[in-house]
């Protein structure tokens, strides 16, 4: 489902007295709670009952610490086409060591890790255009 | 052949453009910044990009390169005035819908401006022709025209960066002052003097150029009611004053855009008093109360700007212009009765409709009017035969209106269009009753 459409569910529930809402769109479904919802639940749905979240929280992120893309742009794994990537899954690395690059307006920028640990997962491929704010990689 | 187009703009003038594109067959992608990611027209769209923030040139720039556009259209505010953002779309290898980098250059400085259209025949206000820098240049000036006057920013805008002066007494601190805004305001200091105007209306004409030397009117429009140096109804045509002098102004403007080969939208703003047209300054860009002029001309302007961009031709000639009945735009603006704006959550509404009444807006029940933009959530048009019959439509479209949850200047629409002084048109810019 549209991620604009979960925060537009969440943003209509923040403002109403409703504690839990489900959403069926064909084969998707996703339910938002309020961290006060009450156990109980008049439809079968709730026997897939999940632990009570926030609103906020229900919108999933990538766990782990999240490097997310400054810019819109091109990504890139590698200094240039053909030399091996920057990281892979698994590797370690410290604070300040270049995780992959963002092609915009013909510029290369280096996008730097802001915190040491293991690299968890890439959430890009290579090449592929990404927007403001996008999850890139994610460090544990 | 522009195929998939790049908005390049929020709220209702994003939607108005993705419905230009898409009745024109056009594919859209459209952008937005995290605050705005609730906007209807994003629904709509083939494709949309989160970027950073509106004025971001070089996010919207990669949007539009990474997504295939072949185009870009600006809108209005924003980046939509800026040469700098047009050449970087043209470099990229996008058609920007609008003029030339070149034009908006030496348009939307205006102290060329006024150099440029006083060259063709327009008339403008008494005042400098070179920017003022000095108190000594100003009261050469300030002597040959008279108070009392008004310094204006070269490279301001939307009312910002002006400052009224009244005798000669305040002349050096309020340039000094006027200099230091425009700085501050709009990274340039140079300012000019201007005679001020004190009951005078504001009169503009919409203007379509191809870039090849041909431009058409599209009639006029008044625009005096203003709050604060912005406008807050607009008229189409501008009924105030006689039908001879608007199309001979019209026709003026018409001939010194075409003589610049000037290319897509314009429009050229006017104080009238006295009998007497004086240029204030060019918006080289669709207009928000452009509606007024669709509604009285049958015109979809946004889509005209699409074919011209396409094509480099006007869809149509002068002659098959013709200017029907009287329109009215009021501006649906989130703020209370004092001026201040009212973000928030919009948790219910009712809408005007019936025959010649239009509401352009972005807003939906459910829908959170950020603190962050501007506070224009809707325009209500209206048509009608005359402007009597206008009239009528707006006081029934205004009293069906209800937005709830946030605060609006419905209300004061509603007793500022039933206003004797508004009914009769015999306002002026200073008009601001209680």
């Amino acid at each position: 489902m549209d991620i604009r459409k979960v925060k537009k569910l969440i943003e209509l529930m923040e403002s109403s007295d409703i504690s839990e809402i489900e959403i069926k769109e064909g084969e998707e479904s996703v339910r938002i709670a309020r961290a006060s919802a009450s156990i109980s639940h008049p439809t079968p749905a709730a026997t897939l009952q999940t632990p009570a979240a926030t609103a906020a929280e229900t919108v999933q992120r990538p766990s782990g610490h999240v490097v997310t893309a400054p810019m819109v742009g091109t990504f890139y794994r590698s200094p240039s086409p053909g030399s091996p990537p920057f990281v892979e899954v698994g590797m370690r690395v410290k604070e300040g060591d270049t995780l992959c690059i963002i092609e915009s307006m013909k510029m290369m920028n280096q996008i730097n890790a802001d915190k040491a640990g293991k690299i968890e997962a890439i959430l890009v491929e290579n090449e592929m255009p990404i927007e403001f704010d996008q999850p890139l990689i994610t460090i544990s | 052949m522009p195929e998939r187009i790049l908005i390049a703009n929020r709220g209702e003038i994003a939607l108005r453009i993705l419905r230009a594109c898409q009745k024109l067959g056009k594919q859209t992608v459209a952008v937005y910044t995290l605050i705005d990611s609730a906007l209807p027209h994003l629904d709509l769209a083939d494709e949309t990009v989160c970027i950073g923030h509106y004025l971001s040139a070089n996010d919207i720039v990669m949007a539009g390169l990474t997504r295939h556009c072949d185009a870009v259209h600006p809108g209005y505010g924003l980046l939509s005035e800026n040469a700098e953002f047009a050449h970087l779309v043209e470099q990229a290898g996008m058609t920007f819908i609008g003029p030339t980098p070149a034009h908006i250059a030496q348009l939307g400085d205006k102290v060329s401006a006024r150099k440029t259209l006083s060259n063709l025949g327009i008339p403008i206000l008494p005042g400098s022709i070179d920017p003022v820098t000095s108190i000594s240049d100003a009261l050469v000036i300030a002597n040959e025209i008279g108070y009392p006057l008004i310094i204006k920013a070269a490279f301001g805008g939307g009312g910002r960066g002006m400052r009224r002066v009244n005798t000669e007494s305040e002349l050096g601190a309020a340039l000094n002052l006027a200099m230091g805004e425009a700085l501050s305001g709009f990274g340039r200091s140079e300012v000019f003097i201007e005679k001020l105007l004190t009951a005078a209306r504001h009169i503009e004409v919409q203007v379509l150029g191809d870039g090849n030397g041909t431009c058409v009117h599209l009639g006029t429009r008044d625009c005096s009611v203003q709050r604060r140096y912005q406008k807050l109804i607009e008229e189409s045509p501008a009924s105030s004053v006689s039908d001879d002098a608007l199309k001979n102004l019209a026709l003026k403007c018409a001939s010194a855009m075409a003589s610049l080969s000037y290319r897509n939208a314009a429009t050229l703003e006017f104080l009238w008093e006295n009998g007497q047209f004086y240029f204030l300054e060019v918006n080289t860009r669709v207009q928000v109360e452009h509606p007024v002029t669709e509604m009285v001309s049958g015109i979809d302007l946004v889509a005209a700007q699409l074919i011209i961009a396409d094509t480099n031709l006007l869809p149509f000639d002068q002659s098959s212009v013709t200017i029907k009945g009287h329109a009215i735009e009021c501006r649906i603006l989130a703020e209370d009765a004092s001026g201040q704006p009212g973000p928030g959550l919009i948790s219910g509404m009712r809408l005007p409709g019936g025959p010649g009444i239009r509401l352009d807006s972005h807003i939906y029940v459910g829908y959170r009017v950020p603190h962050q933009y501007d506070s224009l959530i809707a325009k209500l048009v209206v048509h009608g035969e005359d402007r009597a019959m206008a009239l009528a439509r707006l006081k029934l479209a205004l009293n069906e209106l209800q937005i709830d949850g946030i605060a609006t200047n419905v209300e004061r629409l509603k007793r500022l269009t039933q206003d004797p002084d508004f009914v009769n048109d015999v306002i002026d810019t200073n008009w601001n009753p209680a």
